[in-house]
């Protein structure tokens, strides 16, 4: 309920913020959207250091559709991220379903950075400049200079707002009930009858789905995409904003990707020479003291 | 589950806090934005870390500073005497360009937006200027792109707000393949090694197309493409002697081309191979004594070492080796005309709107089709409808004179801008397979 | 015929820069459970510490061969100085806790690294040229190569043989074994794991410093230098097994092969190659060739 209202009030909020202000909410609530399908990930004990891969998948999903089929609407094209990112990683769920800790991160790693190298090579797609796109359209309506900001904000504010209700709703469902379980003990849930491969194949997919349609979001309001979507460096990103976040809250999850872009900007502008300093010691500081991460900050755990 | 199935409860203490920061956060927004009027805001943006932080970002960026200061200080010679910009101070930032084109997207709103400047110059690699073009244009600000490669840019896009002062990469290795028909160059045979990513694929299609052009007879060998930041070369210098061709062509940079001149100098490849190098002037300072001799270079344009004589380029390289021991290379000089040809085009955009300080249009305005004196030489922006610059450029060859204790450049040749660039309605890869029609070399 | 020597011998050169470059990272995996992303910072600072050893010890107008003693030196001071520094002063705070949220506490590292090494040394190149040319050159057929290269094999050799014989065959190596099998067994035995760890680290931290040291003669040390190698010692490591010394030779060499190959005989694949091999073996055998640490659960 609090989701609700606090998209409703950030919709309204983008009227009055600078353009600068909402173009860093867009992006960050976007990428707070893959770092959702992170923390679907992290409830169940595992952490995906691959879902760069899922972004770059959606990015350019939405990007092709729009420069060689002609799909312009803003809405189609998130979802055609979104699918398209499904479909891609959903071979390789089964595999990764058997793998946890260091491992599961590691294979995503590794594939995240095969497809980082097919990008780069393919020169259809701009190889390692990668291309530009135009302006979507929404709904069937074009987007003035003046407007597209804003409408875009919306866009992605409000499909941020839905995932995160869809989130909510299916981590309080049994299969997201169970891969908390999952993530406690894995034998004991296969001896009361729930499959663990499975609920860890569908978080996967769920997973791809929420990054895929963060990248086509990104890609929208950025105009742009490159391979180094793909990187390891954007994939440890995404897990720095779920770590900071905690596995708790959905809200925190795009919180903290405001943060750290507010971070990374900030520090951008103010140490233009140290800024990686800048930045490295922010992360140390949140991995160090916020342990359960930003959600730990206002929901009260009961403790046992 | 207990964590699961309780609600968000939100605790006083956190809302206070909230509110607090929210508050915070406005009074510092609105602080922001008070600001003086009399400057004229610069964002400079280029690498300061990162594989093109010594060869091209941190060269730039003093040449900025050194140049910058100068200007405010009225010290140009004529006609850049005017203080500053027109009698406003000139006020730069400086920004990373490292960290990726979605980044400086995000840099690049923040520096129009946020940062209030009035122009930017900035970018070095080329995905970042294809990333940043329709971003300006979009929010109609001003933008003057000083050094990426890609010709892409107003081959592929048009643009109102957006500029380019130099060259683009083709000149390089059409001028290169000149150099080397010119000097009688030997090239039956050709062996390419270039970066696999969009400048060495480019470079190394623009080489080959030139080569077919102008050496019809001339074999291609081996085509190699390393990693860019590879950093290690032995199997490539291996591939390259075991099947030694006339000529060896690489659009290398950076450490990656100090690193294979250091592995592949003592193998004996420059002695064996005529090596042609598309872009490596700015590794001859620091290389000195290990840069082999005769290897066939050029800076992107005439620069460092082959730039023509002036006042104008005497003054520059004064001041620029006074601050930094070191002469200037490429970098620094594209750095130098982009910010003499701002300044013109803002002094003339005031002489035409009664001295005010000029805004996006009317410096669009000013800026079409400009032409104005660098230490470069002559700068004209006769493409991309007056946006994209053109220039002459230079190639020579190295040797390292021992009494001076550096590399120098000997046989120089210098190119006319319209002998090495596409004509107005051409792309670049047309023009070269069609053999170069309209082209006016001396 | 010569192709296929050539070839062999470039795969050979390459792994070995490979091997010594990625050996400190499969050890601090496999024995702190850490992976090391700023392994390539660790390596880029012992280029540096070389450099300003090296040029150290030519302004003191020692003898060229004291170069090899100073890049050594280089490389033991990055370890005696950052080792305890870093474990001490930052992963302490970290262990036990999920092993990927240490990855992110090694990539904070690396990014302090990158620009704390850029505050130290500046942005100038640095070169290290006099070890380079101490071995003269070796023609072999038609192809002239630099002794270097050939020294750096034998290097690759002489560590390899020592980590192995020190893990194996001494009784602080056994103990580090025995750590990598189970620390919890090996706390339970009186075993000081924490002074394990610690050690383990510097030897680490030591094997990335040599890389770097050793490596410096051949290349231009300037920021961006520990970029590329996190990647290509992480993917030798993932193919030879993590925590596997053997892992890490083979390893080495399957890449070092491949990559020879490819640019001798099919150049387009060469960006290529790695992640392919990369791929491969993570499909089929995911811990690597030489698994030493149980990777699934299920």
């Amino acid at each position: 309920m609090i989701g609700m209202l606090f998209t409703v009030v950030l919709v309204l909020a983008g009227l009055l913020m600078p353009k600068w202000l909402t173009f860093l909410v867009t992006m960050a609530a976007a990428q707070g959207l893959v770092s959702l399908g992170i923390l679907l990930l992290m409830r169940g004990g595992v952490v995906s250091f691959g879902q760069g891969m899922v972004f770059a998948l959606g990015g350019y999903a939405a990007a092709l559709g729009y420069s060689r089929l002609g799909l312009t609407d803003a809405l189609g094209l998130t979802l055609l991220g979104g699918v398209t990112a499904m479909l891609v990683a959903a071979p390789f769920a089964p595999m990764l379903a058997r793998y946890r800790g260091i491992f599961f991160a590691m294979l995503t790693l590794a594939l995240s950075m095969v497809i980082y190298g097919l990008l780069m090579k393919i020169e259809l797609m701009g190889g390692s400049d990668g291309f530009n796109i135009g302006r979507p359209t929404l709904l069937g309506q074009t987007l003035s200079d003046a407007r597209v900001g804003y409408v875009m904000y919306s866009l992605t504010i409000v499909t941020a707002g839905v995932m995160a209700l869809l989130s909510r709703v299916y981590f309080d469902s049994t299969r997201g009930l169970l891969t908390v379980a999952v993530r406690d003990n894995e034998l004991r849930v296969e001896y009361l009858g729930g499959s663990v491969r499975q609920a860890m194949m569908i978080n996967f997919i769920l997973a791809a789905f929420a990054g895929g349609m963060g990248g086509a979001l990104v890609v929208m309001s950025l105009g742009h995409i490159d391979p180094n979507f793909s990187y390891w460096t954007t994939s440890g990103e995404f897990v720095f904003v779920a770590i900071l976040a905690g596995w708790q809250s959905v809200l925190a999850v795009f919180l903290a990707s405001t943060v750290l872009e507010v971070v990374r900007s900030f520090s951008s502008s103010y140490f233009p020479n140290t800024w990686q300093l800048a930045l490295g010691l922010f992360l140390l500081f949140v991995i160090r003291f916020l342990t359960r991460g930003i959600g730990s900050l206002w929901i009260k755990e009961n403790r046992r | 589950m207990k964590e699961t199935m309780k609600k968000a409860v939100i605790s006083p203490a956190f809302k206070r806090q909230a509110a607090l920061t929210a508050i915070g956060a406005a009074l510092a927004c609105l602080v922001q934005g008070v600001q003086a009027q009399e400057t004229f805001k610069v964002g400079i943006v280029s690498f300061l870390s990162g594989q093109a932080a010594e060869s091209f970002g941190i060269p730039a960026v003093n040449g900025a500073k050194v140049l910058i200061e100068a200007f405010n200080k009225g010290e140009a010679p004529a006609p850049y005497n005017k203080t500053g910009f027109g009698g406003m101070k000139i006020e730069p930032t400086y920004v990373d360009e490292n960290g990726g084109a979605s980044k400086q997207v995000q840099e690049l709103r923040n520096l129009y937006d946020r940062d209030k400047v009035d122009v930017v110059v900035g970018y070095v690699g080329s995905g970042d200027c294809l990333a940043v073009a329709p971003v300006a244009e979009e929010m109609k600000k001003f933008l003057v792109l000083y050094d990426c490669g890609t010709p892409r840019i107003f081959e592929d896009g048009k643009y109102g707000y957006v500029f380019r002062t130099a060259s683009h990469a083709t000149m390089d290795n059409v001028a290169l393949v000149r150099y080397m028909k010119a000097h009688n160059v030997k090239a039956d045979s050709f062996n390419m090694m270039n970066q696999d990513y969009a400048w060495g694929q480019d470079s190394r299609k623009d080489f080959l197309w030139s080569m077919e052009k102008l050496y019809p007879n001339a074999k291609p060998g081996e085509d190699l493409l390393p990693k860019f930041g590879a950093g290690q070369y032995g199997t490539e210098i291996s591939a390259l002697m075991a099947k030694p061709a006339d000529v060896t062509h690489s659009s290398l940079w950076g450490g990656d081309l100090q690193a294979f001149i250091l592995q592949s100098g003592p193998r004996g490849l420059f002695k064996r191979s005529q090596v042609v190098l598309s872009a490596a002037d700015h590794v001859l300072p620091a290389l000195g004594d290990k840069m082999p001799d005769g290897a066939i270079i050029g800076a992107r344009g005439a620069y460092g070492l082959m730039s023509p004589k002036s006042a104008l380029n005497d003054w520059w390289w004064a001041i620029y080796q006074k601050s930094y021991t070191v002469y200037p290379v490429q970098a620094p000089y594209r750095m130098a005309q982009s910010l003499l040809g701002l300044k013109l085009a803002v002094e003339k955009a005031m002489a035409a709107n009664g001295g005010k300080k000029p805004n996006a249009e009317q410096l669009a305005a000013a800026f079409k089709g400009l032409e104005w004196d660098s230490p470069a030489g002559r700068i004209r922006m006769a493409l991309g409808d007056g946006h994209q610059a053109i220039q002459e450029t230079a190639i020579g060859k190295t040797r390292y004179d021992a009494a001076k204790k550096m590399v120098v450049i000997d046989d120089i040749q210098r190119f006319p801008a319209e002998c090495v660039n596409p004509p107005a309605n051409m792309k670049s890869e047309d023009w070269i397979k069609a053999g170069f029609p309209g082209a006016k070399c001396n | 015929m010569q192709t296929l020597f050539t070839i062999l011998i470039d795969g050979l050169s390459y792994a070995a820069w490979l091997f010594i470059v990625a050996l400190g990272l499969t050890l601090v995996f496999g024995v702190l459970k850490i992976l090391n992303m700023a392994h390539g910072s660790f390596y880029a600072l012992g280029a540096y510490a070389a450099a300003s050893f090296v040029s150290w010890g030519a302004s003191m107008k020692m003898a060229p061969a004291f170069s090899i003693v100073a890049m050594l030196l280089a490389a033991v001071a990055v370890a005696a100085i950052l080792a305890p520094l870093t474990e001490r002063g930052l992963m302490r705070f970290f262990y036990g806790r999920d092993e990927v949220l240490l990855v992110l506490v090694t990539y904070a590292l690396f990014l302090i690294l990158e620009d704390v090494t850029k505050l130290i040394w500046g942005a100038n190149p640095y070169y290290v040229s006099e070890p380079y040319s101490l071995f003269g050159n070796i023609d072999i057929g038609s192809q002239t190569y630099v002794g270097y290269d050939f020294a750096l094999v034998a290097l690759a050799v002489i560590v390899g043989l020592a980590v192995w014989w020190g893990l194996n065959r001494t009784r602080h190596g056994k103990i580090v074994l025995a750590v990598i099998h189970s620390a919890e067994v090996a706390a339970s035995m009186g075993i000081n794991v924490s002074r394990v760890y610690m050690l383990a680290f510097t030897v680490g931290i030591f094997l990335a410093g040599i890389g770097g040291a050793f490596t410096a003669p051949m290349i231009s040390v300037q920021p961006g230098v520990s970029v590329g190698v996190i990647i290509i010692s992480f993917a030798v490591v993932i193919i030879g097994g993590l925590g596997s010394i053997e892992g890490a030779a083979i390893g080495a060499l399957i890449v070092g092969l491949a990559r020879s190959l490819a640019v001798h005989m099919a150049p387009v694949a060469e960006l290529f190659s790695i992640y392919i091999v990369m791929a491969l073996v993570l499909m089929f055998r995911p811990e690597g060739l030489f698994q030493r640490i149980q990777a699934r659960k299920i």
